[in-house]
């Protein structure tokens, strides 16, 4: 379990929740990252979709451990949508995770300069309403 | 009778800044441009094909063939983001060697900078708080802008290849070099490698000076039988060969940062045209960023992967190199109103026609026009030529 922290209020976009996504926003609400797995062909894959991308079979969930690889990123220093410009600047990274997909997140807790490819990463999560917990991550603890 | 697909027109409607004009009336200009320019009268276009996406006009396919009153039998609004029009192109050589139209337009239009300034590259995407569906919903919480997905790219081609930031920027400074030529750009100062290190950083390793300009302007091209354009007023452009390929749509499945499908619709497109990369005169090259050309350059197989960056420096793609590379100035300086592949097409054929004018590129044969959409997710290719295949 990751850890979980509650903003005071969460201005950014928000998920519209549906059949397909809702067990993987409600997961990270309590400080688990899904990924989907293929019980037929092994494929896994993110994000969450109502099949299988290599074979077609309806995929089921596997919890991953959170950990991870900066696979590339970068630092936004120019944003005009509010509430990112007021955080700038800031990191968006492609974070590959242990089990092999690959997902986009913030690298929060360091100086966005002292990121680099090949970082390791591990997840947090916040908790942006009941059901939706945003996945972000933050340079490896040890 | 003789049905190899060819352009005969071309139109562009007044850019960079065009206050004058919304969405909608860019598509009429440069229509109207490019019936003047063929000799074709308006009654004969049969197919029509359009976009959309210009902006805030509602300027999709059929209410473009409505608005503009084209009585086709053949219609296609495929929307694959600034490369649709390479797509496009593809689409219609087949359909015009097949017979389903006889004489088909494409037109294109956009007053992004008129009516809602320079936001589009980090302007966001999603309004604060706001609930998203689809895909996007596991990239809008974080806060990318566009600059920044190809940012993205940028950062793992430096990291595996060793490629570096004065490597990409000779791209900016070469483009700019030809939009000095073209009195309508909106860049027209010579710039150096310096001037673009120098730049703001807006999304790193993006500098101000490897994003392009945001603009207003809208195109038109009209297509026919070679023999349709034996009596009409240009010489005819040859489609010699057209591909197009998709690897993601969002910048979050991108399976491969430093390359682009144009590795799956460049062989395509050359194969059709019976060439290869050194049977090329100039490339027309989508460049929404200085590394979105070197990723196409490096996929369509101009050169080795990972070994762009030390051609480009070469000067290999400037005025007076081996492969110019966008000469009326590009997106980089002379005008990107949001979905600039159509312009690639334009350009090209007025290199091929040899009425580049100080741009013209020395017996120019053969031109590609390779356009990238969405976070270098759709690639639409285009080879033209001026002799008949």
């Amino acid at each position: 379990m990751g850890e979980v922290s509650t903003p005071e209020e969460w201005q950014k976009p928000l998920p519209a929740i549906d059949d397909v996504n809702r067990e993987f926003w409600a997961a990270a609400a309590e400080g688990r990252l899904l990924i989907q797995a293929c019980p037929h062909c092994g494929h896994r894959q993110f994000y969450p979709r109502a099949l299988c991308t290599a074979c077609g079979d309806p995929p089921e969930w596997l919890e991953c451990s959170g950990r991870g690889t900066v696979h590339t990123f970068t630092i936004i220093r120019q944003m005009a949508m509010r509430p990112f410009r007021d955080e700038l600047p800031y990191v968006v990274a492609m974070v590959e995770l242990e089990e092999g997909p690959r997902m986009m997140g913030n690298v929060t807790d360091c100086d966005p300069d002292t990121v680099r490819i090949g970082l390791p990463v591990e997840a947090h999560f916040v908790r942006a309403a009941d059901d939706v917990g945003v996945p972000m991550w933050r340079p490896a603890s040890g | 009778m003789d049905r190899t697909p060819v352009i005969v027109g071309t139109g562009l409607s007044d850019y960079p800044k065009a206050p004058h004009l919304d969405g909608v009336q860019h598509h009429v200009q440069a229509m109207q441009r490019a019936l003047a320019d063929s000799g074709l009268e308006k009654s004969e276009i049969d197919g029509y094909v359009s976009a959309g996406g210009g902006g805030l006009m509602i300027d999709d396919a059929v209410t473009m063939a409505e608005y503009l009153r084209i009585d086709h039998h053949y219609i296609d609004g495929t929307m694959t983001g600034g490369s649709s029009f390479e797509f496009h192109v593809q689409h219609l050589a087949a359909a015009i060697r097949e017979g389903l139209c006889d004489v088909a337009l494409i037109t294109y239009g956009s007053d992004q900078l008129s009516r809602m300034g320079r936001k589009l590259g980090t302007g966001g995407f999603q309004r604060p708080g706001s609930r998203v569906s689809g895909p996007i919903q596991y990239e809008a919480p974080y806060g990318n802008s566009l600059v920044g997905a190809y940012a993205m790219h940028a950062a793992r081609h430096m990291h595996e290849f060793g490629t570096t930031p004065a490597q990409l920027a000779e791209i900016a400074v070469g483009v700019r070099e030809y939009a000095t030529l073209n009195p309508h750009a909106i860049y027209r100062d010579p710039i150096t490698v310096d001037d673009v290190l120098n730049s703001r950083m807006i999304a790193d390793p993006l500098h101000k000076l490897d994003c392009c300009a945001i603009t207003d302007g809208g195109g038109a091209v009209l297509l026919t039988t070679a023999d349709r354009a034996k009596d009409l007023r240009q010489p005819p452009v040859y489609v010699l060969g057209a591909a197009g390929a998709e690897t993601h749509w969002n910048v979050s499945q991108q399976p491969d940062f430093t390359t682009c499908a144009g590795t799956t619709a460049g062989p395509i497109a050359f194969e059709r045209a019976g060439l290869a990369p050194d049977g090329i005169d100039m490339l027309m090259f989508y460049d929404s960023f200085t590394i979105t050309c070197l990723i196409l350059l490096e996929s369509l197989g101009f050169v080795p992967r990972g070994e762009g960056g030390p051609f480009v420096a070469e000067g290999n793609l400037k005025r007076g190199g081996r492969l110019p590379l966008n000469t009326d100035g590009g997106g980089l300086s002379s005008s990107h109103p949001g979905m600039r592949g159509i312009f690639l097409l334009i350009e090209a054929t007025r290199q091929l026609r040899g009425q580049a004018g100080p741009a013209q590129v020395p017996d120019c044969r053969t031109a590609m026009c390779a356009g990238s959409g969405g976070w270098l997710s759709a690639i639409g290719v285009a080879i033209l030529g001026a002799e008949h295949p």
